[in-house]
This record gives structure tokens, sequence and C-alpha cells, in this order.
């Protein structure tokens, strides 16, 4: 059978999946753990605890400000230490509660067993209140707030739910685990999904290199009504939300557009197993997995790991040290993720994977002429034109560049990684789409 | 060590492919038709190609070295596809120094003055045919019949008309006076494995096929222009051959005889002077197409696959200001 893909553009990275097989194992919980309030995209949330104030595992340390924000619980039990500002994936200092750690004591109302719960007692409305109640986020990088997505504007409604098991960045295997490990739960999450969003089928795509995650969610599948699994073809960015749900259902997303606009709304198969939790289990969003690998590391894992824990403590619960050719550190996977100059950086709820580069494999190889291949052009999910677009954001032609549709760019980075002359399309890309949207909303507020 | 750590934006995986895999592997794909240049025409094949890619590896170095004070990157290959290039148009009695002024023109002129890789406009080793023509006119028309004196340089050449000359001249029926001793017909078997005179790299559009074959196998190119470039030559010269297969040739002939293959496969598909997107390339493909039938049947000349490269290299930045490719998310409706 051919496998469903997405038509524009794409490339095949090697894959390295080298911790696919290794079991996800719960990191201990250090004496200090910090834990930032802003880990979503949108706006931080509001500390709502103060230096010596005594938390829970579950308690709510952080409260979602405006539409688009989500809150912030506490992932360990302890004495607040201070609020202050660290350091995170971004590089930059963000607003953090710390917090001393004291024993491992949980809110009374969380449900601490693995006992499977099927039946659905909520109403849709309960579910997403309960959703934005416990802090859930998109948990495959870009840390959407996820009851946004369930809360229609007026006259939309959606028709399809489509999970993303998809996982094409290379290195990560923690939503591979997820599915392996808890196939039940994430069943259940999706029904729970389902019935918020009103929809009566859901699709589940995983790219064709986790076989045993397609089978054993295929089999379980069959006892949940609606409940699809589809297997892709792997292909980056099979992953990304427009790309996805073109392969799934041949829907277009026209530009500027959200997935709710071809009647869909996408989420993560980390975020359907949160949404269980969630929901009936009651208990928020306070840890999630993380893969941590690297070819040079002689033994990589997945990771059960509670928020705020810093990620060096990976590390040392394998008894591995950073190897000495270490050349790069990258939160996230190795085509969209951050590079980060320490390993001090708090997990966060977006935080999918910690991959350790070689200096060989870091260093970027040096800039020649375009000879104009056109390989960019034809690699690009959204058939844009990567190297006139990093010829006019070099030379700050901003109008240009929008005319050029450079803000339909998801900064994929498939163009930086064909091109044959090394060049830095995307660098050059993301400077020109930033300068674009803020003309565009300085033009907005005229 | 954490002082040595790297922070740069994503991607931070990088693919294989280099500028220098592209340039040797173009290199490659041209050995077969310089193999089967060497058994029709021995030593001076061996010796136009080894000069010619000499000249414009030399020149590209004196240049960059001398004249730029720049990096020197003669190793990409680049300057080593259009001495291939350049060698391959021209006939294989062509004086050195004739060689030399066109190597000249096509690294320092069209290539170098313009900014040197991937900023020139036209085809650097069509320039220098270009001007050798224009120049040399005599030298560059006169071809050594295949298989004769191959072996012993500095003889006196004799010389054959090229199929094309031959048709330009007399019309459809002179073809048949090609072979020597005349036949009723030329045999395009012969044409198409390089039995017949013509410039050094043209003869065998066999060989060509293979190279571009590999050419396509490793993605240095895609099908686009020369299958376009081809068919709108063939459906070109088609349609004037159904009219009147007394006085135009078949199409079949116009595929296998000339520059046609080398130009459709190795000139066109030039990366830098060709369109980004493949709307573009086939426009690009299909007018260059057109324009070689014209030039070939109409025009003075009995060649036009360079000029028709070289007019079309002219029209791609506004073949790609026109031709977009398709954007994801335009033009869409979703109700």
């Amino acid at each position: 059978m051919k496998l469903k893909t997405f038509k524009l553009g794409g490339v095949h990275p090697p894959e390295n999946k080298m911790t696919a097989d290794i079991p996800v194992v719960p990191v201990d919980i250090p004496k200090r753990v910090s834990v930032t309030m802003s880990q979503h995209l949108g706006v931080p949330a509001v500390p709502k605890v103060e230096k010596g104030d005594k938390v829970k595992v579950g308690t709510l340390i952080g409260e979602a400000k405006g539409f688009i924000s989500a809150n912030i619980h506490s992932p360990v039990s302890g004495t607040v230490f201070k609020v202050d500002g660290v350091t995170d994936a971004t590089g930059y200092r963000k607003n953090a509660v710390i917090i001393n750690v004291e024993g491992d004591e949980w809110e009374a109302k969380i449900d601490k067993s693995e006992t499977l719960v099927k039946e659905i007692k909520l109403s849709p409305e309960e579910i997403i209140q309960r959703i934005k109640d416990s802090g859930i986020v998109g948990m495959g990088g870009a840390a959407f707030p996820t009851h946004v997505k369930y809360m229609f504007p007026d006259g939309k409604t959606a028709d399809t739910l489509v999970i993303n098991g998809v996982e094409c960045e290379p290195y990560l295997t923690s939503d591979h685990r997820v599915m392996l490990e808890r196939p039940d739960e994430i069943l259940v999450g999706i029904s729970i999904m389902m019935k918020a969003g009103k929809v009566e089928r859901a699709m589940i795509g995983i790219e064709s290199n986790k076989p045993d995650a397609i089978k054993i969610l295929s089999e379980k599948a069959k006892d949940y009504p609606g409940i699809e699994v589809v297997p892709l073809k792997v292909q980056y960015p099979q992953g990304a939300e427009k790309q996805l749900i073109k392969s799934l259902l041949n829907r277009e997303i026209p530009s500027g557009k959200l997935p709710l606009d071809v009647g869909c709304i996408v989420n993560n198969i980390g975020t359907a197993f949160a949404i269980y939790e969630a929901v009936q289990k009651n208990k928020p969003l306070i840890e999630r997995v993380v893969t941590l690998t690297g070819k040079d590391l002689k033994k990589g894992g997945n990771f059960l790991v509670r928020i705020g824990i810093p990620a060096k403590n990976l590390l040392e619960k394998l008894g591995a040290e950073i190897p000495e050719n270490t050349g790069k550190m990258i939160s996230g996977g190795p085509m969209m993720g951050k590079a980060v100059n320490h390993l001090d950086i708090p997990v966060t709820k977006g935080t999918s994977g910690i991959v350790i580069m070689s200096e060989d494999e870091s260093k970027r190889d040096s800039i020649q002429n375009c000879i104009r291949c056109s390989k960019c052009v034809s690699v690009c999910p959204m058939g844009l034109e990567p190297y006139l677009l990093e010829k006019l954001a070099e030379k700050d032609m901003f109008e240009e560049c929008e005319k050029e549709d450079i803000v339909d760019c998801i900064e994929c980075g498939s163009c930086s990684y064909t091109c044959p002359s090394s060049r830095h399309l995307l660098d050059h890309i993301r400077y020109g789409k930033q300068n674009v949207m803020r003309i565009m909303r300085e033009r907005r507020q005229q | 060590m954490s002082n040595k750590l790297i922070v740069s934006l994503s991607p931070h995986e990088k693919g294989e492919l280099s500028v220098e895999k592209v340039m040797w592997g173009v290199v490659i794909a041209l050995m077969p038709s310089f193999a089967i240049s060497v058994y029709t025409f021995g030593f001076d094949a061996i010796k136009v190609v080894l000069l010619s890619v000499i000249f414009c590896v030399g020149i590209e170095f004196l240049i960059q070295k001398f004249m730029l004070k720049s990096e020197v990157t003669v190793l990409d290959g680049s300057a080593a596809i259009t001495g291939l290039l350049l060698a391959f148009n021209v006939p294989s009695n062509i004086p050195w120094w004739q060689l030399l002024a066109g190597s000249v023109i096509a690294i320092g002129i069209s290539k170098m003055a313009f900014g040197g890789l991937g900023k020139n406009p036209f085809n650097p080793a069509l320039v220098g045919r270009a001007f050798m023509l224009a120049s040399f006119p005599v030298e560059m028309t006169t071809w050594p019949v295949p298989f004769s004196n191959i072996w012993s340089p500095g003889t006196d050449a004799i010389t054959a008309a090229t199929p094309l000359g031959r048709l330009a001249e007399g019309g459809a029926k002179a073809l048949g006076a090609m072979t020597d001793p005349p036949v009723e017909a030329v045999d395009y078997i012969d044409i198409f494995i390089g039995k017949v005179g013509g410039s050094l790299g043209e003869i065998s559009a066999a060989a060509i096929l293979i190279g571009g074959l590999y050419m396509l196998y490793k993605k240095i190119i895609t099908w686009h222009i020369p299958v376009f470039y081809l068919l709108a030559l063939a459906g070109f010269s088609g349609v004037l051959w159904l009219i009147d297969p007394s006085k135009y040739a078949d199409p079949l002939f116009h595929l296998l005889a000339g520059g046609a293959m080398l130009g459709a496969w190795f000139m066109a598909t030039d990366l830098v002077t060709s369109p980004m997107s493949v709307k573009g390339q086939i426009i690009f493909a299909v007018f260059g197409g057109l324009l070689c039938g014209a030039i070939r049947i109409f025009g003075s000349y009995p060649e036009g696959c360079s000029y028709s490269i070289l007019i079309m290299n002219a029209f791609v930045p506004l073949i790609d200001k026109y031709s977009k490719p398709k954007r994801f998310g335009k033009e869409v409706k979703y109700g």
C-alpha cells in the first residue's frame, strides 16, 4: 500500500532514533526545581505563591493571564525558595518559582493510581474547563495552550480530530515511547478530546518508521469508536500541522488560517496522554517524557521528568557525562530545536528532548555562492522560494518579502538542510519574517 | 568545554549535498561522451579536452589569485565543467590558441566578470563557443572525418561536413550523401552511437544519454528541461516534416544530429543559468527547443542549439519573476 504523505517539498534527514527501544524511567527529584511562568505560547502566567509558601505536587503556583495563557502547577512538594528570573532554553531570563523540595506529597484530589479509567463522566464544557485548569499545552514543542483549540469562534465547527504521532524530528523518541507504553490511556484521552470537540472521527498519524506503535495502537483502537490509525511516509516535516492535515485529509489550510478553518483540531500524542491524566485522574500537567540522546553519548534514554528539573539531571540519571567532543546541545530536535549553552535549563512543558551533538556535527560548513540549483525551492513544503527570500531579507527589503509570502514560512529548516552551498537560508528568512510580522502588526494598530 | 559550545539557530542538521558533489557529478556524467570522442578522434580529442580544462581552470585560478585576490575555489569543479563543455563544442582539430581565446572569454568574461560561480547570467561554455564561432568561423566549422589518422597527431585532417551542414545546404535530400561512401540515407544508428562527424562531445547521443541519466539518478538535474527541450524541438521539426518530408528532415534526425542532445542534457540544465521553479524550467525548455528548431531550419547557421540556450538564458530573470512555484495555502477554497 502506498503511504499517505504531503506532495509539496520535504526532506529525509537521517533518523538516528537510537533510543526508540529504551523504556521510560522516572528521573529522581532534585533538592530544588525552577518552574518558569512562561512555558507556553502566549502571556506568561502570574505567580500565585510567595517566598516561604508551602506547596504540594499539583498546587497551582501560576495563574493563566488572558485568553492565550496556561496555568502552572507545582511539580514537587516543598517550600517556595524565591520567585526570580531563570534562564531557560530560549536563552532569555524568565520569571520562575523556585521551590526547595521536601518529600513528595501530592494534592489529595489527584488520583495517583495506574488503573485505567475508561468511562468519561464530564460534559464537553467540563472537559474543556478541566483542560484549562490543568494547564495543558501542546506537548509537541510549540506549547500552545490546548483549551484554546477547543473554544471555537462562533459559527466554526470541526469534523476531525487529528492526533500527531508523527515525531518527524530526527533523534527524538519520547512520543514513540508514550505510544508504546500508554496506548490505552492515549486512546481514552483521544475519546475525551473527541467529546470536547464534538467530532465523530479522530485520525492518529504515525510515520511508518514506528511499526510497533502503529500496530499496538491500531489493534487497541478497534475498541474505541471513530479512532483510526494512519501510517504515513517518513518525510520531514510530516508532523507540521499544515502538512499533517494535507497528508491525512488532503485539505489545505489557506494562508494565514488555522486548522479549524478546514474543520480540524490538531493535538500531539503527548497532549492526548496529558488530557487523559487531567480529566480521568485530576492530575495537572506536572511531568512529561523527555528523550536524551546523541551519537557520542554512550547511552541515551527516555525519561519521565517533573517540570522544572534541570536538564543535566537526565545525564546524572544515566550516570553519563557530557562527552568531551560536544559541540552543541539542543533542546528539542535537530531540525527545529534550540541550541543551549548549558544544561542547567529547566525542563518545561514543551521540552521533547535533549540532543547532544559532537563538534564535527555542530560546525556549519563555510558559505559558498548560491549556484541556483533550486533545491531549496523544491524542498520547501510551503512552496516558497527560500533563495529569493534570503536575498530580500538580507537587503532589508521587507515589502518584497511580504509579497513573496515570507510569513507563510513554517521555519522547518528544509531549505538550509538541503542547500549544497551551506547558505544560512532560514536565518535570513527568520529575520525577514519577524520584521514583516512587526510591520503588519504596526499597520493593524494604525 | 562549556565555552566551546556552539549556539546557532536551527536547523542543526545538514544534508550531504555540496557544491563539489554537484559539480564533480556533472564531470563524471560527461565522461562517457569523452570516451566516445577519444574513440572517434583519437589523440586530438584528448589534447583538446585536456587543454581546454587546463585553460579554464588555470584562468579561473589566475583571476581569483592575482586579480581578485580572493579565495581560490577552482577545486569546486565548475571551471572543469566549463572546460569540458567548451572542448565538447569544438572540432577536434581546433588550434590551441583559439581554444585559449575561447577559454578566456568563457571564464574571464562570461563567469568571473559577473562575480564567479552562480552569478553568471549566460552559460560560460556557450559564450566561449559563440565567441569562437564568430571569430574563427572556418576552424570552428571544419570537422575531421571520424576514425581518420586518429593516433597520428599533426597530420592534415581530412574534413567532412556534418549532417546538419548538409541539411542547411541541400535540404533533406542531401542527407543521403552524408556517409562515405554515400548511401541512400543517413544511418540513425550511426548518429546515435557517434559514428558521424561533428564537434568533440556532440557526436554520440547514446553517451550523452548515459551521462544525463546518471545526473538524473544522482538528482543533480530534474527531467523537465531536457525532456521538454527535446520534445519542443521534435514537435517543431515534426510539424514541418509532416508538411513537406522532401524538404525538411524528420524529427528524429533533429534530435540525434548536432548539439541538441548535448545542449538539452548539459547546457540547458546548467543550474546557474536555468530558472528556479519547475514551471519556469518548462517554459525555458519549450521556448529553447522551438528556437533551436527555428534557427536550424530558417536561420543561416546550420546549428541553433547553443544560440537557443543563450537567448533563453537572457530570459531567466524574467521567467523566474513570473513563474512562481505553487504556494501552499494560496488559491485554495475550502467551504
